[in-house]
């Protein structure tokens, strides 16, 4: 038990080393401070944005910004789309895939588009390899740089600079941040036994029973497989993801893989803090996601660890819950992937959610709910700082002074904008598709386990799609028309809502006045204001899903408990 | 800015990063995997001396004999199929799924309860992993525990030594990264192929 | 629905004195609080139609439950047949419907209650408001009677001895002593004539005591000081403050958040019934269904929505109000009030604010060789015409000296006082005696044609550096010397600018004196900053400047040429004393005209927000113990019953329970509604320490103790 411990707390530590490291070089890449590759990347650079038809990119006010967002992003939306119907006439189809129903196609490219990844499909047996790597593999940076692109907006928005220019940034994240590591990413996963070819899969007999032949499916996986966990996409090459050993075949493929999906969310509050120079602060503030990880990473390897009691005594002693996990994985790992990858909305899973036991499926559900701890891909950042707006109106009134935030008051316009992107969104888009499903249970909901844990497929599943997440409760059959259509909804909300309430709230509060600091001014980097945000995140994000909770996980625990 | 511009801009952008990152980026890192790592670019398979593909190193395969090392239950049979009998066509693509149960499904109880009758029948000492199906259906390992508990039974069946059989299980365990991260495993399919080797 | 409790004898809520250390505070006028509670009680009924419920959305919500449970009460099966006995779901349904309507009466009781009080300050004011008979000046110089309220803004009107001032207006010819005790509670006649900046306006409603004036309408009907306030303090003119704004938009989001958990709520636990009825059969699927009839959902969301802040939002609101006239400021809105609040920055006068107004002359210095009698003799005729506290005071030093006029005081002719000149004195036969800053005066000896000597400057400093106020003296081209004009702080100012500076708020005293006399008395008196030898354009750079760099400023005034600083400053406190210009240009009006004021107004306008922002908390820390009290045991056929940590007795009693808490937090809160959060001048941190520690983690422990309380008490099963 000790050594998962350890694995678990050295993982931990990895990150936290990171942050500051990669959110330094991220603050430099958007502050235009010389960097290592600039020699490289200048003249690639400026030959992308010459070929996008902007030679020198100005400044875009919120509203221009979220429109570059929307547009670059629906023009993307497209080209996948189309990728994914024409795919049996298009080359790198070893598997002769045919067109999928038009509704998968559709559910899957906004799945892509919106960083979320949620697969209603198996990998190796719906898509050719070049949907896989020229649509899908597409997406995973343009969605990521997307992310990281609105963050630095919001950032710079905060701290009261120019908002920039949306296609500048997108293109800086990718040139500068995503596909330097990718490409080094790629070779280690590589060398470390991920498969990279176009050839098809292999089929032979098997060693025992020779009548019985073995199919192994191949592809382009390595370069897939990094961008897909760097930039909190998820979205497995194979149909189980990180859980198949060409995905991630060994303790050290998974290390990478759990460092890459926390990296930049977790980097980029220091970015923050590079920016407003004021790395106390931003190390503060990360004490809250991390903090909140730690206690889910506690509570799901708790649980994992001790196992199913039934089964346990079947085995005559306690056993850790392996169904669904992989050997070379364990409890620690598989716990350790679960509860990051539900934190940071990338998605991938080592093991099958739905097979966890109740308080696992609690954590995750409850990461999903906050999308704060350290969350998706430059909008967990932007998540974050917009709770601590709503903190700091609510405390900035207990002091007697209008609200402000780094100097900047804290007014209506914020609070609409903070609480309809933060409280509002999240129940619109989970909630209500789920009340729907469950209303017509039978007909719609394709709730492949019983009890209390069909609740939680249901919740879980839009839990996902709203959240940019797109990991599952993967029994569920969400193959269906219903699903692929209401998540799809969900999807959209859940991504581009917050976006542009994100922008708007940044341009709002770069240009306001800023209002000195005095002994009157509410100090929002001390661990009393930090606590006091914490305090708001689990009231106002949590508490609204207490019910959802109770009669999914925490009901299934008692069951559990029970011995029911 | 018109809208045609926006739009325009759009369009371009989407498809400059297109050729960049769909294109170019894929095919190169498949032109060094093919080049710098041809053995695991390729799915780090495993040939007999004949030249003919065996298996793969990282995925695991069905064994219920005797005469092997048990390997964990699968969904999907390690995607095998038996070629004259394959609607669903595993054998066109290669598949991978888990069984996604609850700990509260009811049939997952039945199932668990069934395969831990039948390792007794065959007397094997149910260990968790034997019980509980994988998350890929390809998981190559077994717990060094799951190979212990079978030793005894694969030496009586090929009439070996259990001391030899456990060197071989040994040497076909693959520890944690750096001591640290990831749990031991077993490699069932290469043990099986060492253990046929040592017949020839 | 009529309550009459008439028949108890009037209830008679004690006067709050305003708090604050000046010894020198007048007092307020009266206010008759009699039959507050009645009128209340049958206002909070009257405020039960829709028309009037719809405008608060976080009660109006409460009020629709309520309708839907009375239906429920009436038909339990109305949403679906409930497999339970009737007769029970009717008696929980009827219970909850009681409270559900009596949340709904607290919460208009608390706005009428703040409404009442507006009430009858508004009333003491319009006491004054009578119609009375104007003689309106027409054109051709005849004079009309005419209502006061048929005068419009710009009419001329005569009032004599013994009339009432019909309107707001300002003097333009006359002196006459006025009688302003019904409106500042001044009891002392105030001496009105035109021209002069000070003592030019008056008032609707005070009465002229002798002579008689003509003056100029300067407001509509309806539109004056009063009327303004009178229509603020009552809450009808109230527009909402940003804040207040802010507020409503989260709270109207955080009820719809709930809105959507207890809609989806439903079909969840129709599932769930299901499911029990596969595992644990239909009776217990049953039970549970009917745990989760429609009555209890929207007792869930009435526990659940923020009704504890948004029931006492408006009171909070028309109280912040009552508190500044009960202050006797008369606010022209409620954002001017908030922003007292947030001042950054106060700019005071030094004269009156933070001294007393006169400052005496203590000591004569002279120099150029002259004798302290010679010296005496020049400054009491240079004074003998200075009708200024200051100039009988040197007139009251000069003669205790000894001095004498050498001429006779008709043949005088005194020089007034200007601001461009900073001189004063008189000719007499064709002796010019001057008095002024040391500056003028110098210039003044130069050019006619005098020299300056050295210890002139050295007696400047001399006094300066104790604090002193230098005048100097002169007679033609010959000075005489320096008097020292000692300045007295006004007791207890220093401890308020301490308190202040611990709140963050900056003080900069702007003086006419020179610097160091300045430095002297900003440092005795505790201020951050001075401006000294400051002009009126001083005033105005000074509060650019602040705002230059996003602070908020305040400020008093009371002459026309402070109008544009008054109306440049967030806060411009005007005295009532002071001109139409300054009072028109300011945002805030002080009867007692007491610049020291304002800073009882910073410690209003951020209790004011304080008071919301503390409830907030408080409301929704609650919700944490509602969850815990309903949930698990609602949904205990789920087996979540061990969730009920406060081992409540029944689904039943829980809901109960929590609603009854629910609504009787709104009037036990009233009180620190109206009165507002108690303020002390702390550091933003340590204040939100303490507000957190009350009213956050209170707020988490206080329901949970008190429905379990209620739970006990209750004789539900």
């Amino acid at each position: 038990m000790l050594q998962g411990w350890i694995q678990i707390a050295f993982t931990l530590l990895i990150v936290v080393v990171i942050s500051p490291v990669l959110g330094s070089y991220i603050a430099d890449v958007f502050l235009a401070r010389p960097t290592i590759l600039d020699a490289v990347l200048h003249p690639l650079e400026r030959v992308i944005l010459r070929w996008g038809g902007m030679n020198t990119p100005g400044p875009m006010s919120g509203w221009q910004y979220a429109r570059a967002v929307l547009a670059s992003n629906f023009a993307m939306l497209i080209v996948v789309y189309l990728i994914l119907m024409l795919q049996g006439v298009l080359p790198f189809n070893p598997t002769e895939r045919g067109t999928p129903s038009w509704h998968l196609a559709l559910h899957t490219a906004i799945s892509f588009v919106t960083n979320t990844n949620q697969q209603h499909y198996a990998g190796e047996t719906t898509f050719s390899y070049f949907s896989q790597f020229a649509a899908l593999g597409f997406t995973m940076f343009t969605s990521a740089a997307t992310g990281i692109a609105v963050a630095i907006a919001f950032i710079r928005g905060l701290t009261g600079r120019p908002l920039g220019n949306f296609y500048s940034d997108m293109v800086q994240a990718i040139t500068r941040i995503l596909l330097p590591l990718s490409v080094v990413g790629a070779v280690v996963l590589m060398a470390a036994g991920v498969p990279e070819t176009l050839a098809g899969p292999v089929v032979f007999p098997s060693l025992e029973d020779p009548s019985l032949s073995q199919a192994i499916a191949r592809g382009p996986v390595a370069h897939f497989e990094i961008i897909k966990v760097l930039g909190e996409n998820g979205g497995g090459f194979f149909s189980t993801n990180s859980a198949h050993p060409f995905e991630n075949p060994n303790g050290w493929t998974n290390l990478i893989q759990l460092v890459a999906i926390l990296s930049i969310p977790s980097s980029l509050i220091m970015t923050y803090g590079f920016f407003a120079n004021n790395l106390r602060q931003a190390w503060l503030v990360y004490t809250i996601p991390l903090t909140i990880l730690i206690g889910l990473l506690v509570i799901t390897a708790t649980g994992e660890y001790q196992g199913n009691p039934e089964v346990n005594a079947l085995l005559g002693g306690q056993a850790p819950n392996l169904e669904g996990k992989e050997v070379r994985f364990g409890w620690a790992q598989s716990a350790l992937y679960a509860v990051f990858t539900t934190a940071s909305m990338c998605g991938a899973v080592n093991s099958m959610h739905d097979s966890f036991l109740p308080s696992g499926g609690f954590a995750m559900l409850f990461n999903m709910f906050l999308q704060i701890v350290f969350g998706g891909q430059g909008t967990g950042t932007a998540y974050l700082f917009a709770y601590l707006i709503l903190a700091v109106f609510v405390t900035g009134l207990m002091v007697g002074r209008t609200p402000e935030f780094l100097g900047r008051k804290i007014e209506k316009r914020e609070v609409v904008l903070a609480s309809l992107l933060i409280l509002l969104v999240h129940p619109i888009a989970i909630l209500i598709p789920a009340g729907i499903t469950l209303a017509f249970s039978t007909q719609l909901a394709g709730i492949s386990n019983p009890g209390f844990h069909g609740l939680s497929q249901v919740i879980y599943e839009y839990a996902s799609a709203a959240a940019n997440n797109g990991s599952g409760f993967e029994g569920l059959d969400s193959t269906t028309l219903w699903w692929n259509l209401s998540t799809s909804v969900s999807l959209l909300a859940g991504r581009y809502i917050p976006i542009v309430a994100l922008l708007l709230l940044a341009d709002s509060l770069s240009h306001k006045q800023p209002v000195p600091l005095t002994a009157g001014t509410l100090r929002t980097d001390t661990g009393l204001f930090v606590g006091v945000t914490a305090g708001v995140i689990l009231i106002l994000g949590a508490l609204t899903f207490f019910p959802a909770l109770a009669l999914g996980p925490i009901a299934e625990a008692f069951q559990i408990a029970g011995g029911g | 800015m018109s809208f045609a511009r926006e739009v325009g801009r759009a369009v371009r952008f989407t498809l400059v990063l297109w050729v960049l990152t769909a294109l170019v980026y894929p095919l190169v890192m498949v032109a060094i995997g093919q080049i710098v790592f041809p053995f695991q670019a390729n799915g780090s398979l495993l040939s007999n001396a004949q030249g003919q593909v065996v298996g793969s190193a990282l995925i695991g395969q069905p064994f219920t004999s005797d005469r092997y090392f048990h390997s964990r239950p699968s969904t999907t049979r390690y995607s095998t199929a038996d070629p004259s009998h394959d609607a669903a066509g595993i054998l066109n693509t290669g598949v991978s799924g888990a069984s996604n149960w609850a700990p509260t499904n009811p049939e997952l109880r039945r199932r668990v309860r069934d395969t831990a009758a039948e390792l007794q029948r065959v007397g094997i000492q149910p260990t968790a992993d034997l019980l509980y199906r994988s998350g890929s259906s390809l998981d190559p390992h077994i717990t060094p525990e799951a190979a212990r508990a079978q030793i005894a039974r694969v030496a009586a069946a090929r009439g070996l030594p259990a001391n030899q059989v456990e060197i071989l299980m040994a040497q076909n365990t693959e520890g944690r990264f750096l001591g640290i991260f990831g749990e031991p495993g077993v490699n069932v399919l290469r043990l099986n192929l060492a253990l046929d080797a040592i017949k020839h | 629905m009529s309550v009459d409790l008439s028949s108890k004898p009037p209830f008679r809520v004690p006067r709050r004195v305003p708090q604050g250390p000046r010894d020198t505070r007048r007092h307020t006028p009266k206010t008759d609080f009699r039959g507050l509670y009645p009128r209340a009680i049958k206002a909070a009924f009257l405020k039960l139609d829709p028309r009037v419920a719809v405008k608060h959305p976080v009660m109006f919500v409460v009020w629709l439950g309520t309708i839907i449970t009375f239906l429920v009460t009436i038909n339990p099966n109305l949403f679906g047949t409930i497999q339970a006995d009737i007769s029970q779901q009717r008696i929980l349904n009827g219970t909850i419907t009681f409270v559900l309507f009596f949340t709904v009466v607290f919460a208009n009781f608390a706005e009428a209650i703040a409404e009442g009080r507006g009430k009858a300050q508004a009333d003491s004011l319009r006491t004054t408001r009578s119609d009375t008979m104007a003689r309106k000046v027409m054109a051709d110089g005849s004079i009309q009677e005419v209502s006061s309220t048929d005068l419009r803004r710009g009419d001329h009107v005569k009032v004599i001895a013994g009339d009432m001032i019909p309107a707001d207006g300002e003097v333009i010819q006359g002196i006459a002593s006025v009688d302003e005790s019904a409106i500042t509670g001044e009891s002392a006649p105030v001496l009105k004539q035109p021209g002069t900046d000070i003592m030019s306006s008056v008032m609707a409603g005070t009465r002229i005591l002798s002579d008689e004036l003509l003056l100029r309408i300067t407001h509509d009907p309806g539109q004056g000081f009063i009327d303004r306030m009178i229509a603020l303090v009552e809450g009808a003119a109230r527009t909402k403050t940003p804040n207040e704004i802010a507020l409503t938009v989260l709270l109207a989001v955080l009820t719809q958040v709930f809105l959507i958990v207890i809609a989806t709520l439903s079909p969840i636990a129709n599932y769930i019934a299901n499911v029990l009825a596969n595992t644990s059969g239909a009776t217990v699927a049953n039970e549970f269904r009917a745990g989760v009839s429609v009555a209890v959902l929207i007792s869930l969301l009435v526990a659940l929505i923020p009704t504890t802040i948004g029931g006492l939002l408006s009171a909070i609101g028309i109280a912040g109000m009552d508190r500044v006239a009960q202050f006797n400021v008369i606010a022209t809105s409620g954002r001017a009030v908030e922003a007292c609040g947030d001042v950054n920055t106060l700019v005071l006068d030094k004269t009156g604010t933070i001294t007393l107004g006169n400052r005496l002359a203590d000591e004569l210095i002279p120099v150029n060789g002259h004798t302290v009698e010679e010296m005496a003799n020049v400054c009491l005729a240079a004074s003998v015409f200075d009708e200024t506290p200051e100039g009988r005071s040197i007139v009251a030093l000069a003669e205790k000296l000894g001095a004498t006029l050498d001429f006779d005081r008709t043949m005088g002719k005194g020089v007034e006082f200007s601001a461009r000149t900073r001189m004063s004195g008189t000719d007499v036969a064709g002796q010019e005696y001057r008095k002024g800053a040391v500056d003028s005066i110098k210039g003044f000896v130069r050019s006619r044609g005098g020299t300056v000597p050295d210890t002139l400057d050295a007696a400047y400093e001399h006094v300066s550096r104790r604090g002193g106020t230098p005048l100097a003296v002169c007679k033609g081209s010959d000075v005489y010397g320096i008097i020292h004009l000692k300045d007295i702080i006004k007791p207890g100012l220093r401890e308020r600018f301490d308190q202040l500076r611990r709140m963050g708020v900056k003080t900069v005293m702007l003086t006419g004196d020179n610097r160091i006399t300045a430095s002297v008395i900003a440092q005795e008196a505790g201020v951050d900053d001075f401006i000294a030898e400051a002009t009126p354009e001083d005033k105005i750079d000074v509060i650019r400047r602040e705002q230059a760099e996003g602070k908020l400023v305040a400020m008093t005034g009371d002459g026309t040429n402070d109008a544009p600083a008054l109306a440049q400053a967030n806060v411009g406190l005007a005295m009532n004393s002071g001109t139409q210009a300054a009072k028109e240009a300011a945002n805030m009006v002080d009867l007692d005209s007491d610049p020291t004021k304002l800073i009882d107004l910073v410690t209003i306008g951020k209790q004011l927000l304080i008071t919301r922002g503390a409830l907030t908390t408080f409301s929704v820390a609650n919700d944490i113990a509602k969850y815990f009290a309903i949930i698990p045991t609602i949904f205990a056929a789920a087996g979540i019953g061990s969730l009920n940590i406060m081992g409540l007795k029944s689904a039943e009693s829980a809901i109960v329970s929590a609603l009854i808490y629910n609504a009787l937090i709104i009037p036990a809160l009233i009180p620190l509604a109206l009165k507002g959060v108690r303020f002390r001048p702390l550091t933003a941190d340590q204040l939100l320490r303490r507000n957190i520690f009350i009213y956050g983690l209170g707020g988490m422990i206080t329901p949970f103790i008190a429905i379990k309380v209620i739970d006990i008490l209750l004789p539900l099963p």
